[in-house]
């Protein structure tokens, strides 16, 4: 342990906060070469009073999500290195048959990222944890890889080898009272604290509850809420009097419940997720010296815990109702909960150095820690964190009313069986296309995206369904049928025969101007950007590894002027992403006009007709080349049409001024409705329209683990000019690739009951023995997208081979809700399944 | 005797002399009657030896009645609060003052019984705010908290609290007179009296333990706790865990002290290689000393703890074991 | 044996007390709520007297509405009956507290009989004003004894120890009486869930009384300045261990 130099007036970087995240973060920048790094919490060591204090401390393996997975299997590892792993097992009991059917979906993603797990039977759960009851158990899912890790100590151990390096000095008991900042606000020049002020550029807030405080010194925002979780300590337990140390029996998730068992010590830990949901403000918490116990193990409220009393009781009748066995320790734990439910990491938009290692579960703290030092060095991080980036929130997402409402809402979901398009009812709607009342009244089912009304398909096609009876791919089980219609395969038939009018308004839209923007975009996208005005460039940016990093496309409005439209999910991450590169010397700058502009796609065999009879604009294939863009005129308004295509079709997307779009929606409508023009939703435009075409999609197949060789996207060459990622994609191009997108069609969907299954996504593939398939780079197959193809009549997955299974007639399994299913390899890298010429887009 | 009024002290006292308490109580009773130009007496129960009487020259005290309850030998509360009140009322005093000893409060507490007068204890500071009411700092919270209040009604009584007020001589000594005072033991008086007095035996239960010797992570391992259970045997003691320690496997449950253990109220803790987290000083918290052997002087158990010798446990109590066989 | 059992509702406060904006009160929106841990073994008393010897326990206390919570918590760990005299929140001297107990007393052994035994805590964790017990006492005619540690019920009389000087006192006391026991009488046991369970369902008898105003009259409450926060170092290494064999022999706890 150091002790306080006064000297210590500078440092690189000061890490404020010394739970697990904050001790993590110090070690791994000092790993990679960082010195004069400052560690300060306001509270005493080792135990400063957050969360990582009191939280319980158990890791399940696996979460549907690949980055949480990734970053729980870095942490384990990391604290087995450490010494404080100690493997008990777990196991997630189902009592209901709705429960039994998830358990079978997460027995499916485990196989798909590679742990262990097995189901059992009332008996089986019993047999390894004798004080449950097997009448009130279906089922369990075991995991033998679940254990317990004592995270303090980690942290101490982590937070000692820093400062053994010479990189770390720590100062307990001090407390942060401001950021410095420079004068246009945008730079960090120092911290402010109780013992004195630092100089610094670099501020990692590691503050857990506190974040959004420390945050709001700076002026910027980290979407966070504290949120009460409730525990108890019950004991001493008889049984456990003879065991030694932390724990000898596994851990009991009792998912319908929402609640956790687990020994610790002589005692069995009760956890709830199923009390409302209790919501602190972050200025509320109480300070160390004011706190009964910690600032974050707060009083416990018996009412909200009553009822979960009666379930563990259900659940452990001779455990727990052991009248010589006391509840002994009760709190109401502060934990942080987000606005999605996922961690929230990297700088802020707001300030450069500010950044954010936050809202971390104690399984992910040190993964999360190592993957932040790697960004913070400059690096692209180990694990693809963009679900997690800080900067994804939109202004309305960083509103303390809409972080409260999905923390509320989202809480007593811990355990619960989500949908994967499950969609949230809260603060619902925010953001309206301009034609989002005729949308309603043509019965437009909404899903959210960002805060966006998207409708997902429209009701008001229900005739279409007798039209295209027979076609359908219809759903017989009730939990692919979840947030979908058969109608969506019905537009989808209707679009490709007649045409369809789809609301893309949710894009994000930035204008990239000045003399410098073309040298900017050149040196952030993989493709050539010089290109004639008018033309419409579609590509990649890359990473410095070569990994994804975004997906759009790119308009050249002028020598200095660019358009980049993106969608609404990654918008604000990509908006900071070429924010941040643009020339220091001011020549180019990014507006933000998503607010500005909205955005229809009309596409189909007859979309020409449609738009030749609002225009008197030459719209012929000639006059108007596919991947071009220009202003129009249409029915008395000007809007900039783009002849592109995610759905695969002849058609545009049509830029028009918000303020007209309904006119532009209702023009076109209009024309369309002698042509078999059908709105058509996102259900279309997002997966099946794509699918068919093989079009990849951003965070599905296009990850920053992958590269644009083994996407099956690599052009003839590259641009020799200069962009980030070159050189790493210059090397694939010349390696043999380890693995192929590859698309595939389910042979027969019957499982064993004769019910027809259709995969939703993340399944793995399988070889034909039920071997999981993991490539050179130890990287898992396992489905990135999937979905209808009614126009070739089959059910679509894409997914990443290992090379050697990656042949056209392949045949391997999926493995959906633990029952296998045949499939093909259809194509190895991208020819569509559908028009594979791509005669339609270019007619 | 002639009534002259002013403030009554109680004072307890032993074969030592005054009580450390009392003196600290005699302290405020001067500042009561200095300010105001009172009369300062004290009050104690049985004959004293005149040392104890000369001492109280120095406090400023002008007389010392010697109660006698006839009949009433030893410790009898509500004899001796009614024998209190009895010289109060004779004395005409607008004060009763005592130390906020068990003993004294609990006499203190009749006084205010019988005569339906508040009584007002742990005191730090008091004074007159006019003839019938007193202005008073107390403690609440056991001292985490102070109260200023005004209480009225004569005569006040008011118990000092032991740890708040300093004992301090009066600036220039006064001479003291002594005297008796006698009353008939009435009936009430031995409803509750002392019966007899143990000397206290020991024992080694957790719960019951009057001295704990607590070890923690520090202590190393599992073999670093042989020189802890031989500096408990040697004080009598009981041996208490922190939670690291039971979780290492080092010592069973039963040994764990803290919020999911066994908590403790000894005399003593002495806490070896313990950081100190919340919950486990949640379980030592009553504790009447709290001493701590630590390698880091940063660590929270320093604030709870009177004493704290820095440096290795591993070191330290096998040189603590060897003085104290010396000792004894 | 019936026996009564005095309790009252305190905040659970940390190292430092926050106050309320006008110093009148502690602020307790951050806090938990409790009893005295002399209260909790004043209970815990109680129940183990009842098993032994059969009986009810009777606990009762004074305060605001949600001192329910505390009389739930008495009745997980065994308490069979439950009185609420509820005030509106406002705090209560102990003259005053000792009335308003001594009516409820009355009324209830007008209907049962006298309580053998009433139990309180030696000192309330607030206000530690150590004199609701003796005032009981006094308006019901019975013989009391605070800062208990040990009791010995027989039928008629009971025996009770306190310390003293490094051993203890007996006191015998002739039933009913009044006792206040000290922390240390017992190791409180923690209530089991499915005592928490029958505690929830348990009725409580509740009245509304009247807030009367007493002779003490706060000012204003204020945090002392900082207390002593460290320990006193007794040196570094075996430097240390002289001085504290002399603390060892000064509090008596060498041979």
């Amino acid at each position: 342990m150091s002790t306080v130099n006064d000297s210590d007036l500078r440092a690189s970087a000061v890490i404020v906060g010394a739970g697990i995240v904050g001790n993590s973060l110090a070690y791994h920048l000092a790993l990679l070469g960082w010195r004069d790094l400052i560690l300060i919490d306001k509270g005493p060591m080792p135990n400063p009073g957050g969360s990582t204090g009191h939280a319980s401390n158990f890791i399940f393996p696996v979460d549907y999500s690949k980055m949480m997975t990734e970053l729980t299997s870095d942490s384990t590892a990391q604290y087995k290195e450490l010494g404080v792993f100690i493997e008990s097992g777990g196991i997630e009991v189902a009592r209901t048959e709705a429960r039994s059917h998830e358990l079978r979906r997460r027995a499916s993603a485990a196989k798909a990222w590679g742990f262990p797990c097995e189901i059992l039977d009332s008996e089986g759960v019993a047999k390894l944890v004798p004080y449950v009851d097997p009448a009130v158990v279906l089922e369990g899912l075991y995991f033998p890889s679940v254990g317990v890790v004592d995270s303090l100590r980690a942290g101490t151990i982590m937070r000692e080898r820093a400062v053994e390096m010479g990189a770390l000095v720590v100062r307990a008991n001090t407390e942060i009272t401001g950021i410095e900042l420079s004068a246009d606000g945008k730079n960090i020049r120092g911290v402010k604290t109780t013992a004195g002020d630092i100089e610094t550029e670099v501020v990692a807030v590691c503050c857990g509850v506190w974040s959004p405080r420390i945050a709001q010194m700076a002026g910027a925002t980290i979407p966070l809420t504290p949120v009460v979780h409730q525990m108890i300590s019950v004991g001493p337990i008889p049984l456990f009097a003879d065991t030694v140390g932390e724990i000898s029996y596994p851990i009991i998730r009792d998912m319908d419940t929402n609640m956790y068992e687990r020994q610790h010590g002589g005692d069995i830990e009760v956890g709830s997720y199923a009390h409302r949901a209790i919501i602190v403000n972050p200025e509320d918490i109480p300070s160390i010296e004011a706190s009964a116990l910690t600032p974050t193990e707060m009083p416990f409220t018996q009412d909200d815990f009553d009822p979960q009393l009666q379930d563990a009781l259900e659940l452990m009748p001779e455990l727990l109702g052991d009248e010589s066995v006391g509840v002994r320790y009760a709190i109401n734990g502060l934990i942080s909960m987000t606005p999605d439910g996922h961690p929230v990491l990297g700088e802020t938009p707001e300030v450069k150095g500010l950044w954010s290692v936050a809202a971390s579960w104690i399984k992910e703290g040190p993964g999360i820690a190592r993957a932040v030092a790697e960004w913070m060095d400059g690096r692209a991080p180990g694990v693809d964190l963009h679900e997690a980036d800080v900067a994804r929130f939109y202004d309305h997402q960083r509103t303390r009313s809409h972080v409260t409402a999905r923390a509320r809402e989202g809480y007593n979901k811990m355990y619960g069986i989500v949908h994967p398009a499950e969609q949230w009812e809260s603060e619902r709607p925010t953001r309206l296309s301009p034609v989002y009342e005729r949308e309603r009244e043509l019965g437009a089912f909404f899903y959210e995206a960002m805060g966006w009304e998207r409708p997902f398909w429209y009701e008001s096609n229900k005739h279409l369904l007798k039209k295209y009876h027979g076609r359908l791919m219809e759903r017989e089980a009730e939990w692919e049928s979840r947030w979908w219609s058969p109608i969506i395969n019905a537009e989808h038939l209707a679009l490709r025969e007649t045409c369809g009018l789809v609301d893309l308004s949710a894009f994000a839209v930035f204008d990239v101007t000045g003399p410098g923007a073309l040298a900017a975009l050149q040196h952030l996208a993989v493709a050539q950007m010089d290109v004639p005005i008018g033309r419409v460039v579609y590509t990649s940016f890359l990473d410095e590894r070569g990994g994804f990093k975004s997906d759009l496309t790119i308009m050249r409005l002028g020598i200095d002027a660019f358009r980049v439209v993106t969608g609404a999910f990654t918008g604000m991450t990509e908006k900071k992403w070429i924010v941040d590169r643009l020339p220091a010397d001011g020549s180019a700058q990014l507006s933000d006009v998503t607010s500005s502009w909205a955005t229809f796609g009309l596409w189909g065999p007859r979309a020409r007709d449609v738009l030749a009879q609002c225009t008197d604009d030459d719209v012929s294939h000639a006059g108007f080349p596919f991947a071009t863009c220009r202003v129009i005129e249409l029915g008395g308004i000007k809007v900039r049409a783009s002849r592109i295509s995610y759905i695969g079709e002849l058609g545009w997307e049509i830029y028009v001024p918000i303020e007209e779009g309904a006119r532009a929606w209702d023009t076109i409508f209009t024309a369309g409705e002698e042509h078999g023009l059908v709105p058509v939703g996102i259900g279309v435009y997002g997966t099946t329209g794509r699918l068919e075409k093989g079009y990849r999609a951003l965070g599905n197949e296009l990850t920053a683990d992958y590269s644009i060789v083994e996407a099956g996207m690599a052009r003839p060459s590259v641009k020799k000019e200069e962009f980030i990622g070159r050189s790493a994609y210059v090397a694939q191009r010349d390696e043999v690739p380890v693995a192929h997108l590859c698309t595939f069609t389910v042979d027969d969907h019957r499982s064993a009951h004769g019910v027809k299954r259709y995969m939703l996504g993340g399944e793995p593939i399988l070889s034909l023995e039920g071997e999981r398939l993991v490539d050179e780079k130890d990287r898992p197959s396992y489905v990135t997208s999937a979905g209808s193809g009614p126009s070739v009549g089959k059910h679509i997955l894409l997914a990443y081979l290992p090379a050697a299974d990656a042949a056209v007639g392949n045949k391997l399994l999926v493995e959906y809700l633990s029952e296998t299913y045949p499939v093909t390899v259809e194509v190895v890298g991208s020819t569509p399944l559908f028009d594979p010429d791509n005669a339609r887009v270019r007619s | 005797m002639v009534a002259r009024g002013g403030v009554v002290c109680f004072l307890e006292h032993d074969v030592d002399g005054v009580l450390d308490a009392s003196l600290r109580a005699l302290t405020l009773a001067r500042s009561l009657s200095e300010s105001s130009g009172r009369v300062l007496v004290a009050a104690m129960m049985g004959m004293v030896p005149p040392s104890d009487l000369e001492a109280l020259a120095g406090y400023g005290v002008s007389d010392v009645f010697q109660v006698v309850v006839e009949g009433v030998e030893g410790y009898a509360p509500m004899g001796w609060a009614r024998a209190l009140l009895d010289l109060v009322e004779t004395w005409g005093a607008d004060a009763l003052v005592a130390a906020g000893t068990d003993r004294g409060n609990e006499v203190m507490a009749h006084v205010g019984a019988t005569t339906w007068l508040p009584m007002v204890a742990n005191c730090l500071a008091a004074s007159w705010l006019d003839a019938r009411s007193l202005r008073l700092s107390r403690q609440r919270w056991a001292g985490s908290l102070v109260e200023d209040a005004v209480v009225e009604g004569v005569p006040v009584l008011l118990t000092v609290a032991p740890d708040g007020v300093a004992a301090e001589p009066a600036a220039t000594p006064i001479a003291t007179a002594g005297h008796e005072h006698r009353l008939a033991a009435s009936e009430n008086d031995r409803r509750v009296v002392v019966t007899e007095w143990i000397g206290r035996g020991g024992g080694v239960a957790l719960a019951d333990a009057r001295v704990v010797v607590g070890g923690g992570r520090g202590v190393g391992s599992e073999e670093g706790f042989a020189a802890l259970d031989e500096l408990a045997g040697l004080l009598g003691a009981a041996v208490g865990v922190s939670r690291a320690v039971t979780s290492a496997g080092w010592r069973p449950h039963a040994q764990q002290v803290g919020q999911t253990g066994t908590k403790i109220s000894p005399e003593l803790y002495l806490a070896c290689g313990i950081s100190g987290a919340t919950q486990h000083l949640a379980g030592c918290r009553s504790a009447k000393h709290v001493v701590t052997i630590n390698t880091d002087p940063d660590a929270p158990i320093l604030s709870r703890a009177d004493y704290a010798i820095v440096g290795d446990v591993a070191v330290i109590v096998p040189a603590l074991v060897a003085a104290i066989r010396e000792r004894t | 044996m019936n026996v009564l059992v005095c309790v009252k509702r305190v905040p659970m406060v940390g190292a430092r007390i926050v106050l309320t904006p006008d110093q009148m009160e502690v602020d307790v929106r951050q806090l938990g709520f409790t009893v005295s841990p002399h209260e909790e073994c004043a209970v815990e008393e109680a129940v183990r007297i009842v098993e032994r010897d059969g009986g009810t326990v009777t606990v009762l206390t004074l305060g605001p509405p949600e001192a329910a919570d505390q009389l739930r918590d008495a009745a997980a760990i065994g308490a069979n009956r439950l009185v609420h005299l509820v005030t509106d929140g406002r705090e209560w001297d102990a003259i005053a507290t000792a009335e308003a107990i001594v009516e409820a007393i009355r009324r209830d052994e007008a209907e049962q009989g006298p309580y053998a035994l009433i139990l309180l805590g030696s000192e309330a964790a607030d206000t530690g004003d150590y004199q609701v017990g003796v005032r009981v006492a006094h308006a019901l005619g019975r013989p009391t004894v605070s800062g208990i540690k040990h009791l010995d019920i027989g039928d008629e009389v009971l025996v009770a120890k306190r310390e003293f000087r490094g051993g203890d006192e007996l006191y015998e006391l002739a039933l009913p009486c009044v006792i206040a026991v000290k922390e240390g009488i017992n190791l409180p046991r923690y209530p089991s869930l499915p005592g928490r369970i029958r505690a929830k369902k348990m009725p409580i008898e509740a009245t509304e009384i009247v807030w009367r105003e007493g002779p003490v009259r706060t000012e204003r409450l204020r945090v002392p300045e900082e207390p002593r926060e460290r320990a006193e170092i007794l040196g570094a290494g075996v430097d240390g261990v002289p001085a504290l064999v002399a603390l060892l022999g000064q509090w008596g706890l060498l041979a």
